[in-house]
Formats: structure tokens, C-alpha cells, sequence
């Protein structure tokens, strides 16, 4: 059964990788494919948001100290999804829901954020002081000095400074990027090559 | 010549590079150079089986319908042994993701680790959790995660954003380790200002042969660093011809 299941899974990563290549002979039979995987992604949504409520009913019924919040989170979502299968989703009810908790809420998470960065960079040689930390920190400042617009009039100055910058700085972090994306997109292709030939199974039965 | 088929002829040589290493890897092992993250992360897990606390780690929230799937499947092979490793402690490790397929396997990564090592009846599905389906939500779920589930250490690897700054400084405040790495850019700048030993680009991928996954980790490293090579020299020999 195992080597069945294993066949099956790599028979199907194949088809849909050489889908990409020879679309005119593959592309319907990948297009099956990633529908399938569709549906059993939608369910793996359900799936996981029951995982979220067992999870918060068990720090509900052992008294932690955060149970009082997974009691509410679980409310909530118990009221939006009944709401949303009442009124739909584009219903105004729902989109109050998103306009007026969801989005402030995440609002509030991102102004935190700002603050967590800019402490985290102060903090930055006082964890390592090294070369590669200062040029970290001092192509940082550069950035934020070429992108701030000026609390003053347009200085002719200023602005070539920043141009200038902008075209020095943001060429050699342009060049490092990519060489960090690079290497990011091999890392992605052996690790998809290695699970696509059944390798590597890190998840099912081993 | 169309760029698909240079894709597919890059496929292909990579294949073809993978399952020669393999077969060169398993007759004669090599050594790996040293990467502090990865030696922090090897302590850290004797760290907490011996000391009675949990290991936390978080795969990200990359969807594996997309190009970020790569660093989350790389988080799962780590995983799988790290669940193998810390199975029989006291404190089970908890899994933290923002994607449902990615926590679905998780849990299934899990349970085959505590079955490889003997102990299925420890393995209990809540240790594998959605804590959130948008960024700032599975920050928000998994902060509390770093703080209240006696965890020594933290190992986020995989697809996050800026969002992970929030879970950094979650782990600075509880005092916890942090051994972070992700294959976005944004994420990799927070790290690197956040964690101690950063790592960065394509380390992530490499978590695998450091944790003992076995010759194909270890060849696969091997075979991108053929290719990192053989782009360097195309880039080169790109400019060269532009010139000339």
C-alpha cells in the first residue's frame, strides 16, 4: 500500500512539473490535478480551524491564564461564521465585521511592529558588534535618508544626495538580494526535487 | 531556445547532479562546515529534553500551492527528526504554523516522528497548531506560544514577513533561544537584527543535514553549490558577451 500511495504521489508531481513544461500535452490532466489538490486544501482549512478550537478549549478547561481569551476567540468565530452563512460574506453586516475589528486589530499589530523594528536596530551592536553589523545599520539610515521626503522645501542639494544614494547604495543591496534569492531559489529546487522523487518524506508513514 | 526549456534542461541537471552526490555521499561521507545556528540548535534540543522544557518550532505560514512551499517543506524535514529527537521528553514540542495544509502535515510529521522512535501513544494532535490564517494573526496566536508553554527554545524556519518581528521580540521578552531562518527577504533583515547567530539566503535549506536528516540533505547541499557555481559562471560569461 505504501509503495502504491508513493508511486501515486510522485506520478502526480511529475505530471504537474512537466505540465509547465509541455502545456499543450499535459495541461489538462495538471489542471485535474491542482483542482484536486484545491478541494483537499479547502478542507485542510476546516480541518485546521477545528485543530484551533480544540486547542483553545483545552486552555479553557485547564484554567490557563490565557483561557479567558480562547473563550472569546472561540465566541467569535462561532458568531462570524454563523453570520457569514446567514449573509454571506459581501453582506455589510460581515464587511463591518472585517472594517471595524479585523483591520484596526492588524492596524495595531503593524504600529507595534514599527516600534519592535526600531528598537531591534538600536539594540543591534549592543548583540554583535562586527563589520557586517555596521554596514547593516549604516545602509539602513542611508535608505531611510534617500526615501524620507524632507520637512523643508526641495534642495537641489539634498535631492542629488539622495539620487545618488539611492543609484550606489541601492545597486550593491539590489546585487545582494538577488544573490540571496538565488540561492533561496536552489535551495526551493532541490527540496522540491527531493520530495518529488520520494527522497524525502518528511510527512505519511517512513 | 525558450526559457521553459531552460528550465526543464536546469530540472534536469539538477536531478541528474542530486542522485550522482547521493550515490557519492553514501560511499564516502563528508564533513559539513560549521554553522553556529545550526550547533545552537543541535544543543538546544539536548538542552530541553534534559531539562525538562519544550522545544517551540514554526514553519511559517507558506502555502505549498505556491513558490514559498520550498521553505516549508524544508521546515518539515527538519522537523520530522527533531520530533524523533525530543519525543520522549516530558515536553513535547509544539508546532506552530499560518497555513491549514502546512499544519495538517505538520501533525502528520509529527506522528511519524514519535512513531519512528517508539513512542506514538505520547503524540497528541494539539502540539501541531493553526495559530492564524493572515500574517498578523498567526503572529498575534503564536506569540502566547513563546511565552506561556514553558519553552526554552524557539526554531522558526520557513515563509514569514515583517510579522516576524513580532515573534522575535516575543522570544527576547520570554528570555527563550531563537534559531531563525526564512526565504523572505524582509524576514531575513529582521533575523538577522534579532537573532544571534542570523541565518541567511539559502542556509535555511541546509537546516536538514545539520539535524542529521541523512545523505540527500547532505548531497543536496553539495548539488547547490555546483549550481551556484555554474550561475556564477553564466552571469560572467552573460556579462562578457554583453561587452564584447
Amino acid at each position: 500500500m505504501r509503495i502504491i500511495t508513493a508511486v501515486l504521489a510522485i506520478a502526480s508531481g511529475l505530471i504537474v512539473l512537466l505540465g509547465y513544461f509541455f502545456p499543450d500535452q499535459l495541461s489538462g490532466l495538471r489542471g485535474l490535478l491542482v483542482d484536486w489538490a484545491v478541494v483537499i486544501a479547502g478542507m485542510a482549512v476546516l480541518v485546521g480551524i477545528a485543530n484551533l478550537i480544540f486547542v483553545q478549549m483545552e486552555r479553557v478547561r485547564s484554567r490557563n491564564k490565557n483561557g479567558p481569551y480562547g473563550a472569546l476567540l472561540i465566541i467569535s468565530l462561532i458568531i462570524t461564521f454563523g453570520l457569514g452563512l446567514v449573509f454571506r460574506p459581501e453582506h455589510i453586516y460581515m464587511q463591518t465585521v472585517v472594517n471595524a475589528i479585523i483591520i484596526p486589530a492588524e492596524a495595531s499589530l503593524l504600529a507595534i511592529l514599527a516600534v519592535t523594528l526600531v528598537y531591534a536596530s538600536i539594540r543591534l551592536l549592543r548583540r554583535r558588534v562586527d563589520l557586517m553589523n555596521v554596514v547593516f545599520l549604516v545602509s539602513a539610515v542611508l535608505f531611510l535618508f534617500a526615501v524620507t521626503p524632507m520637512p523643508f522645501s526641495p534642495n537641489v542639494y539634498v535631492q542629488f544626495l539622495q539620487s545618488f544614494i539611492l543609484d550606489v547604495v541601492g545597486t550593491i543591496s539590489t546585487g545582494g538580494a538577488r544573490g540571496l534569492l538565488i540561492g533561496v531559489a536552489l535551495g526551493t529546487l532541490l527540496t522540491g526535487l527531493r520530495v518529488l522523487f520520494g527522497i524525502d518524506r518528511p510527512y505519511g508513514e517512513n | 531556445m525558450t526559457t521553459g526549456m531552460v528550465a526543464l534542461g536546469v530540472v534536469a541537471v539538477a536531478s541528474a547532479l542530486l542522485f550522482a552526490f547521493i550515490w557519492l555521499r553514501r560511499r564516502s561521507p563528508g564533513a559539513l562546515r560549521k554553522i553556529e545556528a545550526y550547533d545552537r540548535l543541535n544543543r538546544a534540543v539536548g538542552d530541553a529534553v534534559e531539562g525538562g522544557t519544550r522545544l517551540h518550532v514554526s514553519i511559517g505560514r507558506g502555502n505549498l500551492f505556491t513558490s514559498r512551499g520550498g521553505s516549508a517543506l524544508a521546515g518539515l524535514a527538519m522537523l520530522r527528526h527533531l520530533s524523533e529527537r525530543t519525543s520522549q521528553s516530558d515536553h513535547p514540542p509544539i508546532v506552530t504554523s499560518g497555513d491549514a495544509s502546512l499544519t495538517v502535515l505538520s501533525q502528520d510529521t509529527l506522528q511519524s516522528g514519535y512513531r519512528a522512535a517508539g513512542a506514538e501513544d505520547q503524540y497528541r494532535f494539539t502540539t501541531g497548531r493553526l495559530t492564524g490564517l493572515t500574517p498578523f494573526t498567526f503572529a498575534a496566536g503564536t506569540m502566547p506560544v513563546v511565552s506561556d508553554e514553558n519553552v526554552s527554545a524557539n526554531v522558526v524556519i520557513g515563509d514569514l514577513g515583517t510579522e516576524s518581528a513580532l515573534l522575535a521580540e516575543a522570544t527576547d521578552r520570554a528570555g527563550t533561544d531563537l534559531i531563525a531562518a526564512s526565504d523572505n527577504l524582509s524576514a531575513q533583515s529582521v533575523f538577522y537584527a534579532f537573532s544571534q547567530d542570523p541565518l541567511i539566503g539559502e542556509e535555511l535549506f541546509a537546516a536538514g543535514a545539520y539535524v542529521g536528516a541523512g545523505t540527500s540533505h547532505e548531497a543536496s547541499l553539495q548539488v547547490q553549490d555546483v549550481l551556484r557555481w555554474l550561475v556564477i559562471l553564466a552571469i560572467l560569461g552573460g556579462a562578457v558577451l554583453k561587452l564584447l
